[in-house]
C-alpha cells in the first residue's frame, strides 16, 4: 500500500516535470529575463531577444599556457570585421582576438610598437582600429593617445594641446577615443569638462565638441546662493558639467554618448539625457518618440539594496540598423532601442553564471552579436540573436528599406512569439493601411497605442463612412431641421384656429 | 355611512392636497434646474437670485453634483485614447467619483468654516449649492465633447483642447463669482479666501487622518490588550 503510494506520487511528480519542461521549452520563457515595458510603463515579459554563443576569458584564449599572464581590468572593447581587440589595461597590453565562426583565437598580443619614443603602453584605457587596421590607443599613463599601423609601426602621438583653451595645469588623461571616417580623434579624458578633445587627422588640436551642460534646478540654486555659508557652499559640489562616461561612433560619422552623472529626478523629466547622440556642433539630436526617453530602468529601488538607483549606462554601441544597444552598469544589462527611441528589449543580470554580469564595463557588437566585457570576471561574453531577436531586426531593416509588406509578415512573426509588442502591432498596422484596411488598421494602432497613426487611420475610414452614408446623413439633417418647422407651423395653425373660435364666442 | 364619507373626505382632499404640493415642488425643481443655465450666463444676477431669491434648490445642486460625477468617470471610460491617457485596467469608478467629492465637500466646508468667521453671509447650504451651479459648464460641454472625441483625429485635437479648456476656466470663473455673490465679498477679499479655504482644507485632512489614526491605534490598543489577557487565562 505505502509503495504503491510513495511509486504514484514519484510518478506524478515525473509527470508535472516532464509538463512543467515541457511548456517552458515551447513557449521560450524558460531561461526568461527579457522583458519590455508596455505603454503604461508596466513590465511586460518576452521571449529571449539574446543567448549566450560562448564566454571568453583568459582560460579559452590560452593566455596561461603562452606566458602565464591573465587578463587584469580590460577595461574596453573595439570590433573590426572579425578582430577583436581587447584593452586589457592593467597588463599594460592589447590582446587581439580573431573569430572563426564561434571559434575565437588569440591572434597577437600587442605590447608595444616600434619607432616611438615610448613604445611601450602604460594602462591602456581604450583602443579604437580604423577600417585600414591602424589601431589607436587611449594611453592614459603616458598621456598621449597613439596611434601606430597594422604592423604596429608608430605613425604619430596625439598628446596634451598647447593651448589656451585647454587648462595647462592638468594632466592629459584620454580614456576613451573614437575616430571619425576622415581621422579625425575624438578623445574622452578625465578631469576635462568642455567636451571632447578633437584633433585633426594630421594631430593639430581644433577644439572641444559637445560639452556636457550644467544642470540645476531652480530650488538647488536659491538653497546654495542664499542659504549656504562660504564653508558649506566650497564643500558642496560646485556648478560644473561632468564628463561623459563613455563615447561610440555610428556608422554615419555622428558620436553617441552617455552620462552617468545626474539626479534621478532629471531622469523622468529627460533633463539627464543619459544617452546622446551629438552632431558636428556637439548638440544632442538622439530621436526619442517613444512615450518614455531612452533612460534604461523605469523604475529602481531608491536607496540601500544591493542594485539601487537608475540605469547607468558604461557603454553604448550602435548596429547598422541603427538599433543602439547600452549597458547598464547598476544592474549589469542591457538595453536595445531602435531609431525612433522605441525600447526593444532589455535583460541581462548581475551575478556569477553565464550571462550575467560583475563588472561590466565595455560592449561591441559584431553584426548582430553583443559582446559584453566583465572588468572583474576578466571574461567577454558572447551573445547571438534567437529568432525573436533576428525576426524583430529583419522586420525592422526590411521597414527602413521601403519593403512594407515583407516587413509585415516578419511582424506578424514577432506578434505571434509575442504578443505584448506594441512594435509589432505598428508594423503590421501600417502595412495593413497601405492596403486601404482602415478598420483592421484602426484596431492595429489602438493595440499599439499609436495615436498618430490611429488618426490617420480614421481620417480615411471616417471619410469612406460619410461618403457611404451620405444619403442617410442628408436625411437626418432634413428629418431635423424640417420636423421642428412642422411642428411649429401646425401649433401657429391651431392656435389661428382657436384664437377664431374664441373671438366668434365672444360676438 | 356618514361616518365613512367624513372620513374619506377629507383624505381626498388631503391627496389632492398632496399631489398639488409635489407638482408644484416638481415645477420648483425642474424651474430651478433650468436656472442653471441662466447662473452659468449671467453670474453675477445668477448667484446673487439662486440664493437670496430662492431661485435654487438643494435637489437640483445634489443632481448637478452627480451629473458632474458621472460626466468625469464617463469621460475617463468613452473618451478616444487619442486624447487621454486613461489606465482603464486600473480605474475604479467609486474611487474615482470619491477622490472628486471628498475634495469638494472638504473645500466647501473649509471655505463656510473661514468665511464665516469673517463677515461671509453664505450659510453652508448656500454656498455648497453656490458650488454644485458652478459645476454646470463642465457638465455642458464635457458631455458632448466626450461623443466628439469619437469623431476627432488626433491631427484635430486642438479643438478638443480648446473647449476643453474652455469648459474649465468657465468653472473656474463661476466658482469665483458664485463665491463673491454668496458672501458678498469684493474679488480682493474673494481671493485671498481661496487660498485660505485650501489652507483650511488641509487642516481639516490633517484633522482626520489624525483623528482616524489615532482611532485605529485606540482599537490596536484594545485589542492586544484582550489577546495579552486570553493568553495569560489560557
Amino acid at each position: 500500500m505505502n509503495i504503491t503510494k510513495r511509486a504514484g506520487a514519484l510518478l506524478c511528480c515525473l509527470i508535472m516535470v516532464f509538463i512543467l519542461a515541457a511548456a517552458q521549452a515551447e513557449d521560450g520563457f524558460s531561461t526568461s529575463y527579457t522583458y519590455t515595458y508596455d505603454y503604461w510603463e508596466d513590465v511586460q515579459e518576452s521571449p529571449d531577444a539574446y543567448r549566450v554563443a560562448t564566454v571568453i576569458d583568459s582560460m579559452t584564449l590560452g593566455l596561461e599556457k603562452l606566458e602565464n599572464v591573465r587578463i587584469n581590468k580590460a577595461q574596453s572593447l573595439y570590433v573590426r570585421d572579425q578582430f577583436i581587440y581587447v584593452c586589457d589595461t592593467n597588463n599594460h597590453r592589447i590582446l587581439e582576438i580573431e573569430r572563426k565562426g564561434n571559434a575565437f583565437s588569440l591572434r597577437r598580443v600587442i605590447k608595444e610598437m616600434t619607432g616611438s619614443r615610448v613604445n611601450t603602453f602604460s594602462t591602456p584605457y581604450d583602443v579604437f582600429v580604423d577600417p585600414d587596421y591602424n589601431i589607436y590607443v587611449a594611453d592614459y599613463g603616458n598621456q598621449r593617445v597613439a596611434m601606430m599601423d597594422k604592423n604596429l609601426k608608430w605613425i604619430r602621438d596625439y598628446t596634451k594641446p598647447a593651448d589656451a583653451t585647454f587648462d595647462q595645469s592638468l594632466n592629459f588623461l584620454p580614456k576613451k577615443i573614437v575616430v571619425d571616417v576622415a581621422g579625425r580623434v575624438y578623445a574622452l579624458c578625465q578631469n576635462v569638462n568642455k567636451g571632447l578633445v578633437k584633433y585633426e587627422a594630421d594631430g593639430t588640436f581644433s577644439g572641444f565638441i559637445g560639452a556636457n551642460t550644467v544642470s540645476i534646478s531652480m530650488g538647488e540654486y536659491i538653497w546654495k546662493r542664499y542659504f549656504q555659508t562660504k564653508e558649506q557652499r566650497a564643500q558642496t559640489e560646485s556648478f560644473v558639467p561632468t564628463e561623459y562616461e563613455n563615447i561610440y561612433i555610428d556608422p554615419e560619422g555622428f558620436i553617441y554618448a552617455t552620462n552617468i552623472v545626474f539626479s534621478e529626478y532629471d531622469l523622468k523629466y529627460d533633463n539627464a539625457k543619459p544617452i546622446r547622440r551629438l552632431n558636428s556642433l556637439g548638440s544632442d539630436i538622439l530621436i526619442k518618440n517613444d512615450r518614455f526617453p531612452p533612460i534604461g530602468d523605469l523604475f529602481w529601488v531608491e536607496q540601500g539594496a544591493e542594485a539601487s538607483g537608475p540605469s547607468k549606462f558604461v557603454d553604448i554601441t550602435v548596429m547598422q540598423n541603427d538599433i543602439y544597444v547600452a549597458l547598464d552598469r547598476t544592474r549589469g544589462r542591457l538595453f536595445g532601442y531602435d531609431s525612433q527611441g522605441v525600447l526593444l528589449w532589455a535583460f541581462g543580470t548581475k551575478g556569477n553564471v553565464e550571462g550575467a554580469f560583475t563588472g561590466a564595463v565595455s560592449l561591441e557588437h559584431m553584426g548582430y552579436d553583443l559582446l559584453v566585457l566583465d572588468q572583474l570576471e576578466n571574461s567577454i561574453t558572447v551573445f547571438q540573436t534567437t529568432e525573436y531577436g533576428q525576426t524583430i531586426y529583419d522586420a525592422t531593416e526590411t521597414y527602413l528599406d521601403g519593403k512594407y509588406e515583407e516587413s509585415a509578415d516578419l511582424w506578424r512573426n514577432v506578434m505571434k512569439m509575442n504578443a505584448n509588442y506594441p512594435l509589432a502591432f505598428r508594423g503590421i498596422g501600417r502595412a495593413v493601411l497601405r492596403q486601404d484596411r482602415y478598420e483592421e488598421a484602426m484596431d492595429y494602432f489602438k493595440l499599439a497605442h499609436d495615436r498618430e497613426n490611429y488618426g490617420r487611420a480614421f481620417k480615411l475610414y471616417r471619410k469612406e463612412w460619410v461618403e457611404g452614408n451620405i444619403w442617410w446623413i442628408l436625411l437626418l439633417v432634413a428629418v431635423l431641421l424640417i420636423v421642428p418647422l412642422c411642428v411649429g407651423r401646425v401649433k401657429k395653425m391651431k392656435g389661428e384656429v382657436t384664437a377664431h373660435e374664441l373671438r366668434k364666442i365672444h360676438k | 355611512m356618514s361616518f365613512g364619507k367624513s372620513i374619506s373626505n377629507p383624505t381626498a382632499a388631503d391627496q389632492a392636497l398632496k399631489a398639488e404640493k409635489r407638482k408644484a415642488a416638481r415645477e420648483r425643481y425642474f424651474r430651478s434646474l433650468r436656472y442653471g443655465l441662466h447662473v452659468i450666463t449671467h453670474p453675477f444676477d445668477g448667484f446673487w437670485d439662486l440664493i437670496h431669491e430662492k431661485r435654487g434648490t438643494m435637489a437640483a445642486a445634489h443632481t448637478f453634483l452627480l451629473l458632474f460625477l458621472i460626466t468625469r468617470v464617463l469621460k475617463l471610460m468613452l473618451t478616444s485614447f487619442q486624447f487621454i491617457n486613461v489606465p482603464i485596467q486600473y480605474i475604479n469608478v467609486f474611487e474615482q467619483m470619491g477622490s472628486l467629492a471628498f475634495p469638494f465637500i472638504i473645500l466647501c466646508l473649509a471655505n463656510w468654516a473661514m468665511t464665516t468667521l469673517f463677515d461671509g453671509k453664505g450659510r453652508f447650504r448656500d454656498i455648497y449649492m453656490a458650488m454644485c451651479y458652478a459645476l454646470v459648464p463642465y457638465i455642458l460641454i464635457q458631455l458632448p465633447l466626450i461623443l466628439m472625441s469619437n469623431i476627432l483625429t488626433y491631427e484635430e485635437g486642438s479643438f478638443y483642447q480648446v473647449l476643453m479648456t474652455f469648459s474649465i476656466i468657465w468653472c473656474v470663473f463661476l466658482v469665483f463669482t458664485g463665491l463673491m455673490e454668496v458672501h458678498d465679498y469684493g474679488p480682493g477679499k474673494t481671493i485671498i479666501f481661496l487660498f485660505v479655504t485650501v489652507i483650511g482644507a488641509l487642516v481639516i485632512i490633517f484633522l482626520l487622518l489624525t483623528f482616524f489614526s489615532l482611532l485605529s491605534d485606540a482599537a490596536s490598543y484594545f485589542i492586544s490588550m484582550y489577546r495579552e489577557i486570553v493568553f495569560r487565562l489560557n
